[in-house]
């Protein structure tokens, strides 16, 4: 644990990560996240009528944060590629980040393990890890943005999601893949289809030309360079193609679910 | 809007002192509410990770928890945008920065600052705005802009990413947008104070005169 501690990356503070991780605990009381503090006070004044009850700011956020996501889906060019980076630039050590610590990380049997297929594809049937390493992979190496600010670079190596999509006989027309992980609580995260369709975005089996670890998302991570870190699910169990927006683990709790970047 | 009542005789004696126009006022105070809720929901967003050794007191900030602040952040950042583009766009148009903020002389802001630190310096006439106020005002102007312009970088580092690389890339933008942060605090802090010191400024931007 001490050594993993280690891998935290200078600039992230180490306390609040696992402040931020004790948030996640089902807790009624932070999910009304604009309500409490003296802040809001402040804003009263500010503002002169009392923000909570004469007008929900919580809804009107809401209502700004999804006309964000169209504004984003606007702005989101499908020919733009993320920056890459010379692997000497690569962050090392890469950080593990989760809401839970490392060896509460799932262990998933390699062996066992298939990735469901459902939805709007023509073929459903699940895939074995070794078929899946049996298709075409690339590496790519980007920089992994996360929601809190900090960023790192890292290499990673797997198959385009869009291809993926193209064998499977996927609707590309549907509206989102759906994501749903092995993490404890149940991760799970949609990912809108152009962004899914995006070159980059990929199926990610190998992490600097090894295997995955654990601690990035063995067996299967979803590396999307066009989004903030949360929308690269790890340790994906299977993939839904949907026109149903299925919400997603940090979404639901109030974080923009475009989040691009 | 209580201009819009006074009668014809009380506008024509006040229309030659007015000092501060009423687009110049909306857009100010509008600035100013918006610039409040960047400020104290980016405090929040920071502190989920910190660049330097400190964080802001969680009751300074607003949104209660990261998501919240980017909530806030996300929505006021539109206010802010759309706002301070009105601002420039009539600041150019009506010849105000023109005007106001021109010429600057380094002369002039030398002379003044020292008038300003012996208490000499004149607040008679308060639609001429000394040449300490000049460089202040257009300074902050351009903090402005580049405060914009890197939240957009760190907003989009991929979709903009020559703006973002215009900042040094992706973490160059975030201590751009921080120290953008600082220099519009302590202008805050120092503009309040001296308005507080001569009311009648404050007057001005409330009611015009």
């Amino acid at each position: 644990m001490g050594r993993m501690r280690n891998l935290l990356i200078p600039g992230v503070d180490k306390t609040l990560l696992v402040r931020d991780a004790i948030k996640t605990m089902p807790d009624l009381t932070r999910r009304r996240f604009i309500t409490g503090g003296a802040s809001l006070g402040a804003l009263t004044l500010l503002t002169g009528c009392d923000v909570t009850d004469s007008f929900s700011a919580e809804e009107m956020l809401k209502q700004v944060s999804k006309f964000n996501d169209g504004v984003q889906a606007w702005m989101f060019n499908p020919n733009a590629m993320a920056p890459t980076f010379p692997e000497s630039a690569i962050t090392r050590p890469f950080p593990f980040n989760a809401y839970y610590d490392l060896d509460e990380a799932p262990e998933v049997d390699g062996k066992t393990w298939k990735l469901e297929v459902r939805g709007l594809v023509d073929n459903k049937k699940s895939w074995t890890l070794d078929e899946l390493y049996q298709l075409p992979q690339v590496k790519q190496v980007t920089r992994h943005i996360c929601v809190e600010g900090w960023s790192a670079i890292g290499s990673w190596t797997g198959t385009p999601l869009r291809d993926f999509l193209k064998l499977i006989g996927a609707d590309t027309r549907a509206k989102y893949v759906w994501f749903q992980c092995a993490d404890k609580d149940g991760y799970n995260s949609p990912l809108d289809m152009q962004s899914a369709l995006h070159a980059q975005t990929q199926m990610t089996f190998k992490f600097g030309d090894e295997i995955l670890p654990r601690a990035y998302g063995f067996p299967m991570k979803i590396r999307v360079p066009t989004k903030l870190g949360f929308k690269n699910p790890k340790y994906v169990m299977s993939m839904e193609v949907t026109n149903d927006y299925k919400g997603g683990f940090w979404e639901d709790q109030g974080y923009n679910s475009f989040s691009g970047s | 809007m209580s201009a819009v009542t006074v009668s014809d005789e009380q506008a024509n004696s006040t229309k030659a002192k007015v000092i501060q126009p009423a687009w110049v006022r909306a857009l100010h105070w509008t600035n100013a509410f918006a610039m409040v809720l960047m400020i104290m929901s980016g405090w929040q967003i920071y502190n989920a990770s910190p660049l330097f050794g400190f964080t802001f007191p969680r009751s300074i900030t607003l949104g209660g928890w990261l998501a919240g602040a980017l909530l806030w952040h996300f929505a006021a950042m539109w206010l802010l945008m759309v706002n301070g583009l009105i601002y420039l766009v009539l600041g150019f148009v009506t010849g105000r920065f023109r005007k106001k903020l021109l010429p600057i002389t380094p002369e002039g802001v030398i002379s003044d600052t020292k008038a300003a630190l012996t208490g000499k310096l004149s607040h008679d006439d308060l639609t001429r705005y000394n040449y300490v106020q000049k460089l202040l005002y257009a300074g902050i102007i351009i903090v402005g802009i580049l405060i914009v312009l890197s939240g957009l970088a760190l907003w989009k580092p991929v979709q903009l990413q020559y703006l973002a690389a215009l900042f040094g890339g992706y973490e160059g933008a975030r201590y751009v947008h921080f120290f953008c942060m600082a220099a519009i605090v302590a202008f805050m802090v120092v503009h309040v104070v001296l308005a507080l010191l001569v009311p009648k400024s404050l007057r001005a931007m409330i009611i015009g005169r």
